[in-house]
């Protein structure tokens, strides 16, 4: 049988809003993906760690607070110590134009901002998934 | 696939995730897998936790966690949740109850959607537990939605399985449903806190004054959010392992469990065969048409096998 993507939507930072995480995680759910969401206010270190135990495929990390130029590369980082950093991350949320091009230095391979189509998500996961 | 097998068993957290990943996907290198770890396995606790979604299993997971890890014991957990029906995707989110024992060395858990495979659920399941007891883990708890089949299968195959029940979801219905008198060895009732508990908890007796012919569960009030019950609970479940050893019903419990593991395996096997080896849509076919009865049809199945 063919593999199941499996993501692990998650809200790093400090803000208590998760609706969006929540829309992200039901549309990947009907797209066919077993999303596995951990709820608001989770470290990097928390992330990744769950990331690990799950072995997931993807993260989408949701972030409103402001410091998603911390804690999204922190992130990467942890997965790459972990030897996990082949993970595809993608990031979501309130993100300034000019903070894009440094998330995606940092190993973010994508950002989708409020308004962006889940059928965009759903086909950049699909894409660039690395199922191996 | 050896550094996974020596990874694995040397207790280490990464290994173990791809290794429950090969298990959980049928993929190449699994039967390997498995028969490495096989010997190594049969030391861990098994605990089941089942009940109606919302009952509170998660909550209740979390907090038995940590009393556990307090006792100093290891722990695994697989955490079930539905597969959506529609799409085949599903969202897990038992673990949000469990976060804070994300950072833990100790404790290690793992998401399981339902797919849809019939028996494949109890099937993918049980290997998962026996990789996380050749891992180390000194309890393995897994949390299921107590509805379907697969779900009963499961919790049977655990030392001690606890089902959780609330006040207020139509009591003596709940009760009734789905065989949890039969498969459980204690109640927790939760949300102990809400009205209904009390009257809950007498029907559970009324209930259980008929049972004869095995020992009558234990009934436990735990509040899982603010962590009252929890220890009473927990020195109640091991109560009851230790009774299950005490009186000899763990060797009947292991000869069923390696039992119905074998038959799990045995149908999917007989199953695969036919399809790939007999005229099997064409017998489906010829049964559909009403030309020949099932009965007929296995034996032209089993005819093709060359078995009689
Ligand atoms: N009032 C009250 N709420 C609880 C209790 N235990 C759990 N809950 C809440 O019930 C909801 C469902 O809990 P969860 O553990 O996810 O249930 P599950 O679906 O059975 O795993 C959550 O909002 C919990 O906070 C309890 O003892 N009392
Ligand atoms: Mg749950």
């Amino acid at each position: 049988m063919d593999k199941k993507i499996k993501v692990l939507v998650a809200k790093p930072g400090l803000d208590g809003h998760d609706r969006g995480a929540k829309v992200v995680s039901r549309a990947l759910r009907d797209a066919g993906m077993e999303v596995i969401y951990t709820g608001i206010r989770q470290t990097p270190e928390q992330i990744v760690a769950t990331a690990v135990q799950e072995d997931v495929d993807s993260i989408g990390l949701s972030c409103l607070s402001g410091a998603h130029n911390k804690l999204f590369p922190k992130v990467v980082a942890l997965l790459k110590e972990k030897g996990a950093g082949d993970v595809l991350v993608f990031g979501g949320g309130i993100i300034p134009d000019e903070d894009i091009a440094g998330l995606k230095a940092a190993g973010i391979a994508a950002i989708f901002r409020p308004g962006t189509s889940t059928e965009d998500t759903i086909a950049f996961i699909k894409d660039n998934v690395n199922l191996a | 696939m050896k550094d996974l097998v020596a990874g694995l068993l040397a207790g280490k957290v990464r290994p173990l995730a791809k290794a429950i990943t090969v298990v959980e996907n049928d993929r190449p290198g699994k039967r390997e897998l498995l028969k490495e770890i096989y010997p190594k396995t049969g030391s861990a606790y098994l605990l089941g936790i089942t009940g109606p979604p919302g009952a509170g299993k998660s909550t209740l997971t979390d907090k038995i966690i940590c009393k556990l890890r307090q006792q100093g014991k290891t722990v695994g957990v697989i955490a079930v949740d539905p597969s959506s029906p529609f799409s085949g995707g599903a969202i897990l989110g038992d673990r949000i109850r469990m976060q804070q024992h994300a950072l833990d060395d100790g404790v290690f858990i793992r998401s399981m959607a339902t797919r849809s495979h019939l028996g494949g659920l109890s099937k993918s399941a049980v290997d998962v537990m026996h990789l996380m007891d050749a891992s180390g883990k000194d309890v393995i708890i897994i949390e299921t939605v107590g509805v379907g089949q697969d779900e009963v299968d499961i919790v049977r195959i655990a030392k001690t399985t606890v089902v959780v029940m609330v006040p207020g979801l139509g009591d003596s219905v709940q009760i009734a449903k789905a065989g949890v008198m039969e498969i459980a060895d204690v109640f927790a009732v939760n949300k102990a806190d809400r009205d209904g508990a009390d009257k809950l908890v007498s029907e559970l007796r009324a209930m259980l004054d008929m049972i004869k012919d095995k020992e009558k569960p234990e009934i436990f009030r735990t509040v899982a959010v603010d962590d009252s019950g929890i220890d009473e609970l927990v020195q109640g479940i091991y109560a009851h392992g230790d009774r299950v050893v005490a009186s000899g019903l763990i060797q009947k419990k292991i000869t069923e469990k390696a039992e119905s593991e074998l038959r799990a395996y045995l149908l999917d096997s007989i199953m695969a065969r036919s399809v790939a080896m007999t005229d099997y849509d064409e017998i489906v076919k010829r049964v559909a048409a009403k030309k020949i009865t099932p009965m007929d049809g296995v034996d032209e199945i089993f005819a093709g096998l060359g078995m009689k």
